[in-house]
């Protein structure tokens, strides 16, 4: 099975655990994999709308899937994925 | 906390942003060392707008652990703005993450509070900045 690391901020949500086994054919199946198994992840990686949240980075074998094929980014059995946020925020205008 | 408080004057009239680095114990965050880290929001909209990439984060994620430490947050700086956390900041946050923000009015850091986000991401809950020995 393919397997996503986790954020430290998130794990709390994965029973502590650092990695995840995940298991679907697209990086946007994965996803669903992973909260589908923790719940409670979900409201932190897709905003109202179901979309992944600006912050939410996923890179495929160390490579930022938006330079592949987002969502319809191919996994294989053995690949590492990694959940990497973005950190942003500022004051009102 | 100077350090932070420096950084915040010397991005003034911009945001400045960094990792706050620490241990966690039980449930108490104790930060020992910080890493500034460059703004990478639009150049001129970085008086009110920080970004630290992916790419940041990793790259500070590891610099973390060959310290020894671990991520425990974020600090950044409020330009003539006071130190509580905005939509923007909320919409942006993670959990469990502390973010120190920094009031810095007309160059000069006047104080910091810490925030973390709740669970349910409808708001934040102020933490106690507990000054080091």
């Amino acid at each position: 099975m393919a397997t996503i690391r986790i954020p430290t901020p998130l794990r709390p949500y994965t029973n502590s655990q650092a990695e995840v086994p995940v298991s679907g054919a697209t990086v946007g199946a994965v996803l669903s994999d992973l909260t589908r198994q923790y719940p409670n992840l979900k409201q932190h990686i897709y905003n109202d709308g179901g979309e992944l949240r600006a912050f939410v980075n996923v890179f495929l074998n160390d490579e930022d899937i938006r330079h592949i094929r987002g969502a319809e980014t191919p996994v294989q059995e053995r690949d590492r994925l990694m959940i990497v946020p973005s950190i942003a925020g500022g004051r009102p205008a | 906390m100077q350090s932070i408080h420096a950084h915040g004057e010397a991005a003034y009239p911009n945001e400045g942003a960094g990792l706050l680095l620490g241990h966690v114990v039980d449930d108490s965050k104790t930060v020992v060392d910080i890493l500034p880290l460059d703004n990478e929001w639009e150049a001129g909209e970085q008086y009110h707008r920080y970004l630290i990439t992916a790419q940041d984060m990793l790259r500070g994620e590891d610099e973390a652990a060959r310290r020894g430490l671990d991520v425990l947050g974020i600090f950044h700086s409020h330009p003539d703005h006071p130190a509580q956390p905005s939509t923007m900041d909320r919409d942006w946050a993670m959990p469990w993450y502390s973010y120190v923000i920094t009031s810095v009015q007309k160059s000069k850091a006047v104080g910091s509070r810490s925030w973390r986000l709740r669970d349910d991401r409808t708001a934040f809950d102020e933490e106690t900045i507990q000054p080091g020995a």
